[in-house]
């Protein structure tokens, strides 16, 4: 009697395993979701400061505390002169505003907010006293989606998730059944070694793809992220990925015969892309003399050509470089892979 | 006679500083539908042997013929006729009993319904439960459960016993007596004499990588020449120091095949003990020599080792 395909049973196997391992749950669900919600409520675009300002006590001080009116966005306290510089010292006022014939303003000119609160506090003193502007301004104030920091930190963090993933749910599942005798029992059964492989590489491929419906329809949702290019290029991307970093992940498990040693290559491999790939910063921060090193990283290249589709509307085509950085990582590190590689 | 494996001066040899010989020219003969022991001390090279049979490790030198077959020509058509159950492996933990004997039933053209292999090693009513919720009997019903999932001619059992309680030994036991009833050729390893005596048509004797005696169990017990044992043990009168006893002065008394002594005791090997035991008696007697424990048994496959190597099966 002929059950089902093999090939079939060891995905659905690797499923099973996965979903059953509450750790892999959260770190591949629950994580990614969680960080971007802490990060994107830390770095979220907030409404304009409000102008603190300390006028110090003199005669004129009166309509100067009157001009400057919470509902303008001021908020202005009339106090003694050597308060007013410890304030400003301290960092508690933008500004200090001392009466007189002229008005004088004491700042730091390196603190942008004091530079900015001095033209505004300038610019309502001088309406107060009768400046008549002689062209009207008019303002339309635009916060759309794409430019902010959530914006650029989903595409991050789905690439992050994607190397992990693939770095750990390969690498770390391949050692462990090296350790556990579970590939030797494999072996010595008819099993078709590339049914194995292949299941193994489908089951990161639902995953990754299960991973950033997820976290595209969560930025959708809470912070209106919009996938500016065609969902098919984002995908291809994310499956390439899953592609380069399962290959990474076969390649530190090729020989590894102990669970702490695989730890560390793993850490060692991602170490570099989690501080150069550009995940929560751009990588264009680095020096120029490290961008070669930088671009060439695989994970540089995958998350700016998510980036790229998913924020700029960018197709496959233009993105040729980056596939074939990452086609290069993927093809090269699946054949030394599978050169090295031990089953018992 | 068929023939299920054959292998002669089957060599390994180990990378390592200074390079490890684990076997050293072992030559095997398993007959086609014989239970087949591997018997011998940790160490002794069985497993290294029984995983180049399995075609896992590449032997260093020798040859090895399969059910007629050998590794290296048709690898997948001899692995579909083959069942294994390896030293300690540890299944996947979070599949149920049933999820994994699909799994591994799928991978042979032949493979065997899970329902049928659960029913037949007592594992139905654990079906649903996950591996590592199995106690370590399960576990070893059901590792050996998938080794037969294909259906296999020759099956391989290294150290199925190992670690068990009394009770799931003698279960697992039953198993394998069945499989050997219906004409399966089963080679199995194990340092347990007991089992070998009880499971096995044949046995061979494995030391530092050879084989060193080889027969059915009653065959090695009779080289010993006496098929029993007489143990005993002897102090002197109160006061008067014992003059020492001498295990090689004692070959002499009448149906005494072998003498070893042995902490503290006195070890014989004997044909006849109800000769022996009235010529030793008197011989103590006379020597001045007072019985403390005198005990009888059968001689096992343990006494043959230590009369071949000097040393215990289980020292180490």
């Amino acid at each position: 009697m002929r059950g089902r395909h093999p090939f079939l049973l060891l995905v659905l196997a690797r499923m099973r395993e996965l979903m059953r391992e509450p750790e892999v749950v959260f770190w591949v669900f629950i994580f990614p979701i969680l960080l971007a919600i802490g990060l994107g409520i830390a770095f979220r675009n907030k409404q304009p400061d409000q102008v603190v300002v300390a006028v110090v006590e003199a005669d004129g001080s009166g309509p100067i505390v009157a001009a400057l009116s919470p509902a303008n966005g001021f908020v202005a306290e009339t106090v003694s002169a050597d308060e007013a510089a410890k304030r400003l010292r301290l960092g508690k006022v933008a500004l200090v505003v001392v009466p007189g014939a002229e008005y004088e303003y004491r700042y730091d000119p390196t603190r942008p907010d004091s530079v900015m609160a001095r033209h505004l506090v300038d610019d309502a003193l001088q309406r107060a006293a009768g400046r008549i502007d002689p062209v009207k301004g008019r303002e339309t104030l635009v916060t759309e989606p794409g430019a902010r920091y959530i914006d650029f930190l989903i595409p991050g963090l789905l690439g992050m998730n994607i190397m992990s993933g693939g770095m750990w749910g390969v690498g770390f599942l391949l050692v462990d059944m090296r350790t556990r005798k579970l590939l030797k029992r494999l072996i010595a059964t008819p099993m078709k070694r590339t049914d194995f492989l292949g299941a193994i590489m489908t089951s990161r491929i639902i995953l990754v793809l299960t991973e950033m419906t997820l976290l595209l329809i969560f930025g959708r949702l809470i912070f209106h992220l919009v996938v500016q290019g065609s969902l098919w290029t984002v995908i291809v991307l994310a499956v390439l990925g899953a592609f380069v970093f399962a290959g990474l992940g076969l390649l530190v498990a090729s020989r590894t015969a102990r669970i702490e040693t695989a730890s560390g290559l793993m850490n060692i491999v991602m170490l570099p892309m989690f501080v150069f790939s550009g995940i929560f910063f751009s990588s264009d921060r680095f020096p120029a003399a490290i961008q070669p090193f930088v671009k060439a990283l695989p994970l540089t290249a995958l998350n700016d050509a998510l980036r790229a589709a998913i924020l700029e509307g960018a197709d496959l085509a233009s993105q040729a470089g980056r596939i074939l950085i990452m086609l290069v990582w993927g093809v090269v590190a699946f054949v030394v892979a599978l050169r090295l590689f031990r089953w018992n | 006679m068929d023939i299920a494996i054959r292998c002669r001066d089957l060599r390994k040899v180990y990378d390592a500083k200074p390079p490890v010989e684990a076997v050293a020219g072992l030559d095997l003969e398993v007959r086609s539908g014989e239970c087949f022991g591997l018997l011998g001390p940790n160490g002794a090279g069985k497993t290294t042997t029984v995983e180049i049979l399995e075609g896992i490790l590449d032997p260093t030198g020798g040859d090895v013929e399969v059910l007629g077959l050998r590794w290296g020509g048709d690898h997948a058509g001899l692995r579909e006729r083959i069942g294994v159950s390896l030293q300690e492996t540890r299944l996947n933990d979070k599949l149920t009993v049933e999820e994994t004997l699909e799994l591994f039933s799928s991978f042979y053209r032949k493979g065997r319904p899970a329902p049928q292999v659960m029913e037949e090693f007592g594992l139905t009513e654990k079906r649903k439960a996950w591996v590592m919720k199995l106690s370590g009997g399960q576990r070893q019903r059901l590792a050996v459960a998938c080794a037969l999932v294909g259906d296999p001619d020759l099956l391989f059992l290294d150290e199925p016993t190992t670690g068990l309680d009394p009770q799931s030994r003698r279960s697992l036991w039953e198993i394998i007596r069945d499989l050997r009833k219906r004409g399966r050729t089963i080679l199995l390893t194990t340092h347990y004499m007991d089992e070998a005596e009880k499971l096995c048509d044949r046995v061979a004797v494995v030391d530092h990588g050879k084989v060193i005696a080889q027969g059915t169990p009653a065959e090695l017990i009779a080289s010993l020449h006496g098929e029993h044992v007489v143990e005993f043990a002897v102090n002197g009168d109160a006061g008067t120091p014992a003059p020492p006893l001498d295990p090689q002065g004692l070959l002499d008394v009448s149906s005494v095949k072998s003498a070893r002594a042995e902490s503290g005791s006195i070890l014989l090997t004997v044909d006849q003990p109800h000769v022996a035991i009235p010529a030793l008696l008197a011989r103590l007697g006379r020597d001045g020599h007072t019985l403390s424990r005198l005990t009888t048994r059968h001689a096992s496959l343990e006494d043959v080792f230590v009369a071949l190597t000097g040393r215990h099966l289980r020292d180490e």
